[in-house]
C-alpha cells in the first residue's frame, strides 16, 4: 500500500470526524438532542479509557507478560459493576455543584480552596504529559510501519514531523469543538459524538483483526486454544502482588484520570445513563480484550524474531498481505490515540484556565465591581492557549524521551500518578472529617513519592535522576534509593512506587485531617458532598445583604455573557415575585448564582468573585449550628419550615411591592394634578404677561413682533402638552388606533436617528450601529415605534453626560420578537430612580428647560404596551440602557385585550 | 438716587423676560439668575434690594434658598417675593413658613408683580413716572 494512500485515507477519516462533530453541534444548537443524549453515546464516550496503549499495547503486553494485561480491563470492570454507587455519587455531586473538572471537585469539597485546585491541576498535567506523548508516539510508529513496509521503498518520513502534524491537527480539532462554550457543564456534543464514532471504529478494527487471526490464519477457536497452549504465554506465572496492584491502580485510574472524569462526570447529561454504562462499558472492555491473546500468540509465532510486539495488530495483517485490514487496524489505533488526546486536552485546559490563569488574573487586576469588559473572552482564550500548551508539552516529551519505551510502561506510570488523587477524592465524598490540610498533605506527599520513585527515573533514556542516586540513594542515604525505599529492594519498581506513594499519601491524608480543624466553608461543603442525596436545604453559604444586585449582574455578565446573565437574573427575580432584572440578594439567590458561575470558572473562583462583592464572611453562625446539630428529624422539620417560610417570604415580598407601588401611585396621583397645574400655568404666565404688555399703546414695533412670537411659541407648547396628555390617556385606555403596516426595521431606526438629531445638534454625539443585524421586516405601527425610538435617542443626546457621548443601538432577533437595546456610555440612572422613570412627570433633573414635561417615557411605555411589546431599563450595562422588545408581527390591532391594562386602571 | 436693585431667580426664560420688562420700565435694575444652585453665592456676593424667587428651580428649590437666607443674619430681613406655578394653598403656606415676604401665583397680572414688589420694599415711594 503506497504511503500516499495511507495519508489520503487518514485525511478522509479526519474530515469525516470533523463533519460528524460539526453536524452534532448543529443538531445540539437546534435542540435535536434525542440521539445525542442517548446512553449508548455516553457509554461509547467512556471508551476513551482504551487509548492507543490499550489498542496496540495490550497485545505487546500479553506477548511480554502474559495475562497480566487483563488487569487493565479488570480494574474498571470491577468499579463499574461493584462500585457503581461510587460513580453515581460522583455524578450526582458533579451535576449538583456544576463541577468542571476533578481539580474543581477537590477544590470545591475542601472549602473551595484554590490551592488544592492548583495542586491537582499541576499533578494532572504532569501525569498526563507522558501519556499524550505516548499517543503521539503510537500514531507515528504506526505510520512508520506502513512506510517501512512499502515495496516502492518510500523513505521513512521524518517521525518528528509526523508527530508535529498530528499534535497540530488535534489542537485545531480540540479548540474548534472543545472551547465553543465557557460553561464546562454545557456538553461538548461535537466532541463526544466524534469520540463515540471513534470508539466504534477501534472496536470494529480490533475485532476484525482478531477474527482474521483466529479464523483466517488459525483454524478456528479450537485450533487457536491449542496454539495458545503451546506458546510461551501459557508459561506465564501469576504474580499475585503485581496482579492485585495493577488491578487496583487501573480501578483508581478510571475514577481519577482527568479525562475519564471529564466524560464520566462533566459530560454526563443524565444520571440514568450510568445504569446502562454499568454493564455496557464492561462488555465493551471485554470485547476489546477478547482477541488480545490470539493476536499476540499468532504474532509471536509468525513474525520474525525481534519484531515489536506492540505493533502486532498492524504488522500481522500487513505481513499476511491484508492491506485493507491493516488499514482498518491503523484507523483503530489512530482513533484510540486521537480521542484520548482530545478529551485529555479539554480536561486539562479547563483545569489550567479555571485554577491557574483566571485566579491569577483576578488577583493581578484588583478592579472595582463595576468594571466592564469580558472575562469570558479571557477564560476562553486561556483555555485555547492551554490546549496548545498541553499538546506542545506532549510533543516535547515525545521528542525528549526519544520514543523508545514500551508503550505499557508509560501508561502505567501515568495511572499511578493519577491514582494519587484517590484518597482525597474518596475521603472527600464519604468522610465529613476530611480537611483540606489533610488533602493537601496527602496529595503533595503522594505526588512527590510518585515523581521520585517512578516518574523522574523514567524520563528519557537515562532518566532525570542521576545513576548515583539510583544506586546509593539521595544524599548517599541508602534507604532513599528511588527503587528501594527504606531498604526494601527486590520489589517491582511500579509496585514499589504504588505501594509507598499511596501508603504515605493515605496516611498523611488521615493524620493531617484528624489533626487539623476544618473551616466553616469546608464543613458546609463536606456535609453537602457526603450527604449529597439528602434534599436538605442546609449548606447555604451566604448571608443576606452586602452585595448590590446590580453589581452582581454586572459581574455575571462578564462571565456568562450579557444575555444568559440577564435571563438568569430575570428568572430569579420572577421566582421571588419581583419584576425586572434585580432580585433581592438572598442567601438562596447568592448560592444559586455561585453555582451558575462555578459551571464556567470553577467553584473557588466563583466563590471568590461573589465574596469580593458581598464582602466579609459568607457562612453564618446559624448555618454552622445547623450543620453541627443536625439529626434527620430536625432536618426534615427545618426543611418543611423553610419551604413554608420561603413561600411566605415570597408572598410577603410580592405584597410589599404591590403596596409600595399603590402608595407611590396615590402620592403620584396627588402630585399629578399639581404637576399638570404647573405645566399648564408656566406657558400661561408668559402668554398672559406678554399679552398685557402688547396691550400698551406705546410699544415699538420690533418689540411688539418679538413678544407676539413668544406668545405664539408658548401657545404651541401648551398645545403640545395637551396633545401629550390626550395621547397618554388614549394609550392608557388601549383605545389608540394603530396603523399596522410592514416596514424594514433598519429604515425605521434611520428615521428615528435622523429626527432625533435636532436635539442639541451642537453636541458631538456618536451612534454605533450594526447595520446587517437591523434588516428585517416588521409588521407594526411604524410611526409609533419610531416615536419611541426618537424619544430614547433624544434622551441619550440630552442626558448622557460622558465626555465623548456614544450611543450603541443593538438589534437582536428573538424568535418571533425583536429586541432593540439603546445603551449610552453616561453615568446611567441611579437605582432608586430606575422604577420611577416610566411614570408620568418623572423628570429626574427637574429641568423644565429640557423642554419636556416628563411625559416622554410614560408615553413610550404605553406605546410599547399597545404594540404588544415592553420597554425596560436594563441595569449594569455601564451607562443608561433601555431595551424595547416587541413582536415582529403585531396581531390584529383590534385585539387590545391580550394584556390587561393594569397600569391604566391603577393610575386613573 | 441710585436705582434699586432686584434679583430675579427664575428658570423659565420667557417669564423672566416679561418680569424684567415690567420692572425695568418702573425704574428697577433687574438681574436674572436661572439656576438655584448658584443663588446663595450670588446673593451674598452682591446683595440686592429685593429678590423675586421662583419656587421650582433646577439645582435647588426656592424654598431651600429662602430657608438659607433666613438663617443668615445679614439676609434675614431682605424682602423676598415668592412665585409659584402650582398655585395651591399649600405652596403659599410653605412659602410663608419659610419666610417669604410676599407670595404670587402664576399666571399673574403685570401690575400685581410691581405692586407687591413696591409693597415689600417700602411702599410705593417711587411709583413709576410716565417716560
Amino acid at each position: 500500500m503506497p504511503f500516499n494512500n495511507l495519508v489520503a485515507v487518514c485525511l478522509t477519516y479526519v474530515i469525516v470526524l470533523f463533519s460528524v462533530a460539526f453536524v452534532a453541534e448543529r443538531r445540539a444548537q437546534r435542540r435535536r438532542l434525542r440521539f445525542l443524549r442517548s446512553p449508548v453515546i455516553y457509554t461509547l464516550s467512556l471508551s476513551i479509557y482504551c487509548t492507543a496503549w490499550t489498542f496496540y499495547g495490550a497485545v505487546g503486553y500479553a506477548a511480554r507478560s502474559g495475562l497480566e494485561f487483563l488487569t487493565i480491563y479488570l480494574g474498571p470492570t470491577l468499579v463499574f459493576v461493584g462500585w457503581w454507587w461510587v460513580l453515581r455519587k460522583l455524578v450526582r455531586i458533579g451535576r449538583t455543584h456544576r463541577v468542571t473538572s476533578i481539580a474543581d471537585l477537590i477544590s470545591s469539597r475542601y472549602g473551595k480552596s484554590n490551592t488544592l485546585g492548583v495542586i491537582v491541576t499541576l499533578m494532572s498535567v504532569a501525569a498526563a504529559t507522558p501519556y499524550i506523548a505516548l499517543q503521539l508516539q503510537s500514531v507515528t510508529l504506526s505510520f512508520g510501519v506502513f512506510a517501512a513496509g512499502t515495496p516502492e521503498g518510500w523513505a521513512l518520513p521524518d517521525q518528528g514531523a509526523t508527530a508535529l502534524w498530528i499534535a497540530g491537527g488535534l489542537a485545531i480539532f480540540t479548540i474548534l469543538f472543545g472551547t465553543r462554550n465557557l460553561d464546562a457543564n454545557e456538553r461538548h456534543h461535537g466532541v463526544v459524538t466524534a469520540i463515540a464514532l471513534e470508539a466504534v471504529v477501534k472496536l470494529v478494527a480490533l475485532v476484525a483483526v482478531g477474527v482474521f487471526v483466529v479464523w483466517g490464519l488459525g483454524g478456528g477457536p479450537m485450533d487457536m486454544l491449542s496454539r495458545i497452549d503451546a506458546s510461551k504465554i501459557a508459561e506465564w506465572d501469576l504474580n499475585p502482588g503485581r496482579f492485585a496492584g495493577l488491578t487496583f491502580v487501573s480501578a483508581a485510574a478510571i475514577l481519577t484520570l482527568p479525562r475519564m472524569f471529564q466524560v464520566l462526570v462533566v459530560e454526563n447529561v443524565d444520571e440514568r445513563h450510568l445504569a446502562t454504562a454499568s454493564w455496557a462499558f464492561p462488555a465493551y472492555l471485554m470485547l476489546m480484550s477478547l482477541f488480545v491473546v490470539p493476536i499476540a500468540v499468532m504474532g509471536l509465532e509468525r513474525m520474525p524474531e525481534g519484531a515489536n510486539p506492540d505493533l502486532f495488530v498492524l504488522t500481522l495483517p500487513l505481513s499476511e498481505g491484508q492491506g485493507k485490514l491493516a488499514l482498518l487496524a491503523f484507523l483503530g489505533g489512530f482513533s484510540s490515540a486521537t480521542s484520548m488526546v482530545i478529551v485529555a486536552a479539554i480536561a486539562l485546559a479547563t483545569m489550567v484556565s479555571n485554577h491557574i490563569v483566571t485566579p491569577l488574573w483576578l488577583a493581578l487586576r484588583r478592579e472595582g465591581p463595576r468594571a466592564q469588559g469580558d472575562v469570558r473572552g479571557l477564560v476562553l482564550a486561556s483555555r485555547r492557549v492551554s490546549i496548545i500548551a498541553v499538546l506542545a508539552m506532549g510533543y516535547a516529551y515525545y521528542r525528549m524521551s526519544g520514543g523508545s519505551e514500551a508503550l505499557a510502561a508509560i501508561g502505567l506510570i501515568a495511572f499511578v500518578g493519577a491514582a494519587q488523587v484517590l484518597p482525597a477524592l474518596i475521603g472527600g465524598i464519604f468522610w465529613r472529617g476530611a480537611t483540606h490540610v489533610g488533602a493537601a498533605a496527602g496529595l503533595v506527599i503522594g505526588f512527590a513519592l510518585w515523581a521520585y520513585t517512578l516518574f523522574l527515573p523514567s524520563v528519557g533514556d537515562a532518566g532525570l535522576i542521576p545513576q548515583i542516586v539510583l544506586d546509593h540513594g539521595l544524599f548517599g542515604f541508602e534507604w532513599l534509593r528511588p527503587h528501594a525505599l527504606f531498604g526494601i529492594a527486590g520489589l517491582d519498581p511500579l509496585l514499589h512506587a504504588l505501594f509507598w506513594s499511596l501508603l504515605f499519601n493515605t496516611l498523611a491524608f488521615l493524620v493531617f485531617s484528624m489533626l487539623s480543624f476544618p473551616g466553616p466553608m469546608e464543613r458546609l461543603q463536606g456535609v453537602a458532598f457526603v450527604n449529597i442525596y439528602d434534599q436538605s436545604p442546609a449548606a447555604r453559604s451566604w448571608v443576606q445583604g452586602g452585595a448590590e444586585a446590580e453589581d452582581l449582574l454586572s459581574m455575571s455578565q462578564r462571565i456568562l455573557g450579557a444575555e444568559p446573565a440577564q435571563h438568569f437574573f430575570q428568572a430569579q427575580a420572577a421566582g421571588q415575585g419581583k419584576a425586572g432584572f434585580l432580585p433581592d440578594t438572598t442567601p438562596d439567590f447568592l448560592a444559586r448564582l455561585e453555582r451558575k458561575l462555578a459551571g464556567s470558572v470553577g467553584a473557588s473562583t466563583a466563590h471568590a468573585m461573589i465574596a469580593q462583592l458581598t464582602g466579609g464572611t459568607s457562612v453564618s453562625m446559624q448555618d454552622l449550628i445547623a450543620v453541627a446539630g443536625e439529626t434527620a428529624e430536625a432536618k426534615e422539620y427545618t426543611a418543611r419550615l423553610e419551604a413554608k417560610s420561603e413561600e411566605l417570604a415570597r408572598v410577603a415580598r410580592a405584597l410589599r411591592e404591590a403596596n409600595d407601588k399603590l402608595q407611590d401611585l396615590s402620592v403620584q396621583k396627588d402630585s399629578f394634578l399639581s404637576q399638570i397645574s404647573h405645566e399648564l400655568r408656566t406657558p400661561m404666565t408668559s402668554i398672559r404677561a406678554f399679552s398685557e404688555i402688547l396691550m400698551e399703546p406705546d410699544l415699538p414695533d420690533s418689540m411688539r413682533a418679538q413678544y407676539a412670537e413668544i406668545i405664539h411659541e408658548e401657545a404651541r407648547r401648551l398645545t403640545r402638552l395637551l396633545d401629550d396628555l390626550l395621547d397618554l390617556s388614549v394609550l392608557e385606555n388601549r383605545r389608540a388606533q394603530l396603523n399596522v403596516s410592514v416596514a424594514n426595521l433598519h429604515d425605521l431606526i434611520n428615521r428615528a436617528v435622523q429626527s432625533a438629531s435636532s436635539t442639541q445638534p451642537e453636541r458631538a454625539f456618536r451612534i454605533e450601529r450594526d447595520f446587517p443585524t437591523e434588516h428585517m421586516p416588521i409588521f407594526t405601527d411604524a410611526d409609533r415605534l419610531v416615536q419611541v425610538m426618537i424619544n430614547l435617542i433624544s434622551n441619550a443626546r440630552k442626558y448622557c453626560d460622558a465626555e465623548k457621548a456614544v450611543l450603541r443601538i443593538e438589534v437582536k432577533r428573538r424568535g418571533k420578537r425583536v429586541q432593540i437595546d439603546f445603551i449610552d456610555n453616561g453615568a446611567g440612572i441611579p437605582k432608586k430612580s430606575q422604577k420611577l422613570i416610566f411614570e408620568k412627570f418623572a423628570r429626574l433633573t427637574d429641568q423644565s428647560r429640557a423642554g419636556s414635561a416628563g411625559l416622554g417615557l410614560a408615553i413610550c411605555r404605553e406605546i410599547m404596551t399597545n404594540l404588544g411589546g415592553t420597554i425596560d431599563y436594563v441595569p449594569g450595562q455601564g451607562g443608561a440602557a433601555f431595551r424595547i422588545s416587541l413582536p415582529l408581527r403585531r396581531r390584529d390591532q383590534r385585539a387590545p385585550s391580550d394584556q390587561p391594562p393594569e397600569s391604566a386602571a391603577l393610575s386613573r | 438716587m441710585a436705582q434699586r436693585q432686584v434679583l430675579l431667580i427664575e428658570d423659565e426664560p420667557h417669564i423672566a423676560e416679561a418680569i424684567r420688562f415690567i420692572l425695568t420700565r418702573a425704574g428697577w435694575t433687574v438681574s436674572v439668575l436661572e439656576d438655584g444652585a448658584r443663588a446663595m453665592a450670588r446673593i451674598i456676593g452682591d446683595p440686592p434690594d429685593a429678590i423675586i424667587l421662583d419656587l421650582m428651580l433646577p439645582g435647588r428649590s426656592g424654598l431651600e434658598i429662602l430657608a438659607d437666607m433666613r438663617a443668615d443674619a445679614a439676609l434675614r430681613d431682605l424682602p423676598v417675593l415668592m412665585l409659584s406655578a402650582r398655585g395651591q394653598g399649600r405652596d403659599r403656606d410653605a412659602a410663608t413658613r419659610a419666610g417669604a415676604t410676599a407670595f404670587l401665583a402664576k399666571p399673574f397680572a403685570n401690575g400685581d408683580v410691581l405692586d407687591q414688589l413696591e409693597a415689600i420694599t417700602g411702599g410705593g415711594a417711587a411709583r413709576r413716572e410716565p417716560a
